[in-house]
């Protein structure tokens, strides 16, 4: 592995590493330390800085209009663009824009048109919604919600949770059961308009995280036309697997990303802090905890950049993704936890971030699917066969 | 579980706020026959949580008679949105200050309480 930045990836690193300087750190401090959206106008302007960069639409193939930019630089630029209090669930504050569904890209002419185009223009939002009551870890299996076929359309009935933005967004996308199959060999993917009779956003799922709240969705008697089937019928986890396996590198640049600044902090604060006529870093146990630290992010950061670049040579990176998500959100938790125990009392308040990165980053280990199954991945891969 | 606040409401007067601590959370302000005309919260930057927010909010309605109810909640973004949803959902429509305070989309929910 090379990872000698290009001379490209270091203008783009280095600029965005003062937009984030010079644009954000700013803004937030008059928020709320809890805040995760900043007034429209202000996004809008955030926009068109990123515009002008080029950088608009991180992950947007460059033939829908994104930037022309391969997957390690992407990460570089993940891993700065979540070192800010809010980086972790809202980097930037979506200035760098995304492409949210992905799976969009694959979808029909007529889908593109009314669902895809939208998004890429700003005009609509949307939402995924694949877990349920019943369980998480293992979607294929504990999907409940039934589509049943009447004629041209198809009728759906169930629950959906933790789904993030269902009450905002315009579509979504709907995992459903179609068939007797028991498996992952019974799963259809729908598009659903949040508009349609019998869509039902019940309730805010309140959890540690402090912004882009999840929440309950109730199905009932949802008639979807045919055309709103997303892929082939019977074959919709393939969807919901690929983007588990995409989604896993930049969820775990955000960790890393965010155990950086934490590591940053800590350095400043025990070279400043006196202790029984010393400064902290002067303490063999803050010495350690900065290195172990260190050691964290290092390692985490190595695999995750090892994944991206398998990505972008089109080999299969489902281990090494894997890895890097189990990698980066627990070791972003253990660098958040002692750069929180360096920082004593003012750790704990919400004077300062890490409080706040210390409650969300627990939720990266369970969320996009938990260490356990991350460790079930690669076994899989590593081993060869089916887990159950 | 409702998801709705539910407490009584009580008048918003120095003595009703007094006994409330610096704590972090929700609170509604209604007109005295209940109708919710401000949702609002005590955040990390409120200098003495509910209670200071709650005080600034008596002077704001200086001469208006009152009513208001809190939640103390560690959520209190979420719990925030939650409320101002639930207001849209029963009312079809957001409170007039808030609107004016609250840039933001919110979303839209359909409870089922």
């Amino acid at each position: 592995m090379d990872y000698q930045l290009s001379e490209d990836q270091k203008l783009i690193v280095e600029n965005v590493r003062r937009f984030v300087k010079k644009e954000i750190l700013p803004l937030e401090e008059k928020l709320d330390p809890d805040a995760g959206e900043i007034a429209p106008e202000e996004k809008d302007r955030l926009t068109s800085i990123t515009r002008d960069m080029g950088l608009y639409g991180l992950g947007i193939p460059p033939e829908f209009g994104g930037p022309d930019i391969d997957v390690t630089t992407q990460t570089l630029i993940t891993l700065e663009i979540s070192q800010h209090r809010a980086g972790l669930y809202n980097p930037a504050y979506g200035a760098f824009g995304g492409a949210g569904l992905a799976q969009l890209f694959e979808a029909t002419e007529q889908q593109k048109e009314k669902y895809l185009f939208p998004v890429l223009r700003g005009e609509k939002t949307s939402f995924f919604g694949l877990t349920e009551p019943s369980g998480g870890s293992d979607p294929g299996r504990a999907i409940q919600t039934r589509g049943v076929q009447n004629g041209d359309d198809w009728i759906l009935n169930g629950a959906k949770i933790f789904i993030s933005g269902a009450d905002q967004a315009d579509f979504g996308i709907l995992f459903a059961r179609t068939s007797e199959d028991k498996g992952r060999n019974g799963i259809t993917c729908f598009l659903v308009d949040s508009d349609m009779p019998g869509f039902n956003v019940r309730r805010v799922v309140h959890t540690l995280r402090s912004t882009k709240y999840a929440t309950e969705i109730q199905i009932e008697d949802l008639r979807i036309p045919k055309e709103n089937i997303l892929g082939e019928v019977n074959k919709g986890f393939a969807i919901a697997s690929d983007r588990l396996a995409r989604q896993r590198i930049p969820y775990a640049a955000g960790c890393i990303g965010v155990a950086i600044k934490a590591q940053e902090m800590a350095i400043e604060y025990c070279k400043i802090r006196e202790t029984f006529g010393g400064m902290l870093s002067s303490r063999q146990a803050v010495q350690w905890m900065i290195v172990d630290n260190e050691i964290d992010i290092r390692t985490s950061k190595h695999i995750c950049l090892d994944a991206a670049q398998k990505a972008d040579r089109g080999e299969d990176f489902r281990t090494e993704a894997a890895m890097a998500k189990l990698l980066g959100s627990e070791a972003g938790g253990r660098v958040v936890d002692r750069s929180m125990q360096i920082h004593g009392g003012y750790g704990m308040t919400k004077d300062l971030p890490l409080e706040r990165w210390y409650r969300e980053m627990r939720i990266r280990r369970i969320g996009e699917g938990p260490s356990e199954v991350q460790r079930l991945v690669m076994a899989r891969n590593l081993i060869g066969g089916s887990f159950h | 579980m409702s998801i709705r606040l539910e407490k009584p409401f009580q008048v918003l007067n120095e003595e009703n706020i007094e006994p409330i601590q610096a704590q972090l959370g929700v609170y509604q302000l209604a007109e005295p026959n209940g109708y919710v005309i401000y949702i609002g919260y005590a955040g990390g930057r409120s200098l003495f949580g509910l209670n200071s927010e709650l005080k600034k909010e008596l002077e704001l309605r200086a001469g208006k008679e009152t009513l208001f109810r809190y939640e103390v909640n560690m959520q209190y973004i979420t719990r925030y949105e939650e409320l101002l949803m639930l207001h849209k959902s029963d009312f079809g429509e957001l409170p007039e200050r808030v609107v004016q305070e609250h840039p933001h989309k919110v979303g839209t929910l359909n409870p089922l309480s």
